[in-house]
């Protein structure tokens, strides 16, 4: 079963295509980081799953559920969305941020949602006092970490993420690299991230797609990309991420 | 908006509504005036005397000019007011007779009637100075024609009636060079100060005699007899049988001297209406000193206490409305460009058009009073806050507000939730701007007869008294400056905290 199908979509904005034909899908569980240079197609993919932008050709599924204008509310409460940044709302506390989903038409009491923001706070390591802060008065990654605990609050099958750590410094970035790989291993959620950092990629996902110019080039492990990449950029990508260990010889 | 705030802002205005209905409960006689002093002491002098003989009734002081003022009473706005029969036969009836029984005849069509002249008459006439006249050798309009440098500063009404300046030009052969139109107030100002040579009086007016003016004689005829009577509502003697001995009393009762005198102690020595109008009556208040006005700020507190509520209801009410439908206005505007677009621009039209005219507009749709201003005040309050509204919402950055639709918000709720909140300091700071200008519109109001500060004002005005103006300025400016002071509290309260500057 898949959690998420991309069905040979397409997407031409002002006759330029963004998206060739295009299938990519992820199973129940699996972990997937959408990998390439930008302007390659990967937020314009990320925004179809959420019925944001809508394919002119081909269909998105996620779980049994194919996202149409008509379904697609329905589709972003089932799906985890995780914001470069946050992406939280300025006027609300750290905590209201986190429950405003769940507090609209969400079947969860409020003692129930108290206990699931307590049990959310534990899992991404964040201070409970800290909640109640307006987002402004967060470090960059603590609002990342009540940006993941607005998108874990209704209980996802999936989670989507869109250069997560992209606006961090690299030291908080380690540090919550290793608290996302955590959460997503204790969950068990099938997952998307976006990324451009391939390091990132081996790190937090089992398998990467790589894209280029609105198509995914290649689909598979780490070590079957290195072994036998399927396009000459898949190979030139890989290249061009030079380890530490390279930088110091 | 917090419910428990709305709720003390509904509370807050319906009391003022309650406290204004209590104020106004309607009175049987309404008598109007227009904008200048011995119409003020007429209409008192009838408003007292319906009062002596035991009925309710209430001056509606100042309603602008003739049209105005008539339009007031054929909507039946005002009960009586005072008038000059030369003005009926032109202004009003238009065929030119000016003879009583062709006017009541024509004014009987429209549902009103006439008085006896009430014993004196207040005709145009154009002056000079004594030195200008002793100089140039002038006596008579007819001595103008030979000289066309001489400037001529005329009243608004006076310049584009057929029975002012057009026809007398005709008649006399006149072309000066230099014609303005001023406030009739301040024509004296004018002549005095050597802006003017040559301005339009009325006979009676106190200040011909104390600026040592020479009123030149109408050798040719021109203008038609002015003599003073009232206009009434037909029924009025029916519905109010009190006002049947008003007219005994004041018909012919009044001449030229006396009127000048009343004139000049209200122009001049500063005694307000009611005494000047109630000493005419020879009532039992002793007209010994206590005509002293109060100083600038007896007078202002008595202003705020007379006219404030008003003053506050006319602001607090039409913002009420000007919100409520404006919020939403905005929020279409940016829901739907193109709509948007229409309801912008008509907004803007709204704005130009001048406080003054649009107060006249709404006179024969909903009459004169508080309800006209409320409308005009209410459209002039819109612009601002629509224009916020949906500037405030237009500049919600669009990766915020992507993020409340794929969080799978519904529109409505990320309405409510985020994007108003977000938007909630620029559309208060619209609300604000709509607030002061209100505040200060409102004071125009008063010339449509709605009170508020802008009586002592208008008032002021035609006195050309600056203490008075003062007395109606003063608490307005001071109503603003409160209304600032109340909008930051209320930014305190509406804004979110997460939005407000760090402390």
């Amino acid at each position: 079963m898949n959690a998420l199908a991309l069905e040979r979509v397409t997407k031409t904005f002002a006759g330029r295509t963004v998206i060739h034909e295009t299938s990519l899908a992820v199973k129940d569980g699996e972990r997937l980081a959408l990998i390439g240079p930008s302007g390659s197609g990967k937020s314009t993919l990320l925004r179809m799953i959420l019925g944001l932008v809508v394919p002119d050709g081909g269909a998105v599924r996620v779980g049994d559920v194919v996202v149409t204008p008509a379904t697609a509310r329905d589709v972003r409460r089932r799906v985890g969305y995780v914001i470069q940044d946050g992406g939280l709302f300025p006027h609300l506390t750290a905590r209201d941020n986190v429950t405003l989903v769940a507090r609209l038409g969400g079947d969860l009491t409020p003692e129930r949602l108290a206990a699931r923001v307590a049990e959310l706070a534990a899992i991404v390591r964040l201070d409970d006092a800290r909640l109640d802060r307006h987002p402004r008065q967060l470090s960059g990654g603590e609002r990342q970490r009540v940006g993941l605990m607005r998108a874990l609050v209704l209980d996802p099958q999936l989670l989507l993420l869109d250069e997560p750590l992209g606006a961090l410094d690299p030291i908080v970035r380690a540090a919550l690299q290793e608290d996302l790989k955590r959460v997503f291993e204790a969950l068990g959620k099938s997952v998307l991230v976006v990324t451009h950092d391939m390091a990132e990629a081996a790190y937090l996902a089992g398998t990467i797609a790589v894209m280029r110019d609105g198509a995914v080039l290649q689909h598979g492990t780490m070590k079957e990309l290195v072994e036998t990449p399927a396009h000459p950029f898949v190979a030139e990508f890989l290249g061009a991420q030079r380890s530490l260990t390279e930088a110091l010889r | 908006m917090r419910p428990r705030l709305a709720t003390w802002l509904a509370i807050v205005l319906a009391l003022l509504l309650g406290a204004e209905r209590v104020a106004s409960a309607a009175p049987a006689l309404r008598v109007g005036s227009k904008r200048f002093v011995e119409s003020y002491i007429l209409a008192e002098i009838v408003t007292q005397l319906a009062k002596a003989e035991g009925a309710t009734a209430e001056h509606a002081l100042g309603l602008g000019g003739t049209a105005v003022v008539f339009r007031a009473i054929e909507d039946g706005a005002i009960d009586v007011y005072p008038e000059y029969t030369g003005t009926l036969a032109e202004a009003v009836v238009k065929n030119g007779a000016a003879d009583l029984p062709a006017l009541r005849a024509a004014l009987a069509g429209r549902g009103l009637a006439l008085s006896e002249p009430l014993g004196f008459e207040n005709t145009y006439a154009l002056a000079v100075t004594k030195a200008l006249a002793t100089k140039l050798g002038l006596s008579k309009v007819s001595d103008l024609a030979g000289h066309p440098e001489l400037r001529v500063a005329l009243s608004h009404e006076f310049v584009g009636r057929r029975d002012g300046w057009p026809g007398l030009a005709e008649r006399y052969g006149l072309h000066p060079t230099t014609l303005s139109a001023i406030d009739h107030a301040l024509a004296y100002e004018a002549i005095h100060g050597g802006d003017a040579d040559v301005v339009d009086v009325y006979t009676t007016d106190a200040k011909i005699a104390r600026f040592d003016l020479v009123v030149l004689g109408d050798d040719r005829h021109f203008f038609p007899p002015y003599d003073a009577v009232l206009v009434y509502r037909a029924d009025l003697p029916k519905r109010v049988p009190a006002f049947e001995r008003v007219l005994q009393r004041i018909q012919r009762s009044i001449d030229a001297a006396a009127m000048q005198r009343m004139n000049a102690r209200a122009e001049l020595d500063n005694v307000p209406f009611a005494r000047v109008a109630s000493d005419s009556l020879g009532a039992s208040v002793s007209t010994a000193g206590s005509a002293q006005r109060p100083g600038l700020l007896g007078g202002t507190l008595e202003v705020i206490a007379q006219h404030g509520p008003r003053h506050v209801m006319l602001v607090a009410v039409s913002l009420a409305l000007s919100t409520l439908l404006g919020v939403p206005l905005g929020i279409l505007a940016y829901s739907r460009r193109r709509l948007g677009a229409v309801v912008l621009g008509v907004a803007g039209v709204v704005q130009t058009i001048p406080s003054l005219a649009l107060f006249c507009f709404f006179i024969p749709l909903l009459g004169i009073g508080p309800v006209p201003a409320l409308a005009a005040l209410f459209l002039y309050g819109l612009l601002p806050i629509v224009r916020n509204t949906h500037a405030g919402l237009a500049s919600i950055p669009a990766d915020l507000r992507e993020a409340a639709v794929a969080i799978g918000l519904s529109p409505a709720e990320r309405l409510r939730h985020v994007e108003l909140p977000l938007a909630s300091r620029t559309i208060l700071a619209g609300i604000k701007t709509s607030a002061v200008v209100g505040v200060g519109s409102a004071t125009i109001a008063a010339f449509i007869g709605a009170g508020g500060f802008g009586e002592p004002i208008s008032t002021g005005l035609s006195l050309n008294d600056v203490p008075t103006i003062l007395e109606g300025s003063i608490p307005a400016a001071g109503l603003a400056l409160v209304v600032e002071g109340l909008f930051l509290l209320l930014e305190r309260a509406l804004i979110p905290r997460g939005l407000q500057s760090p402390v």
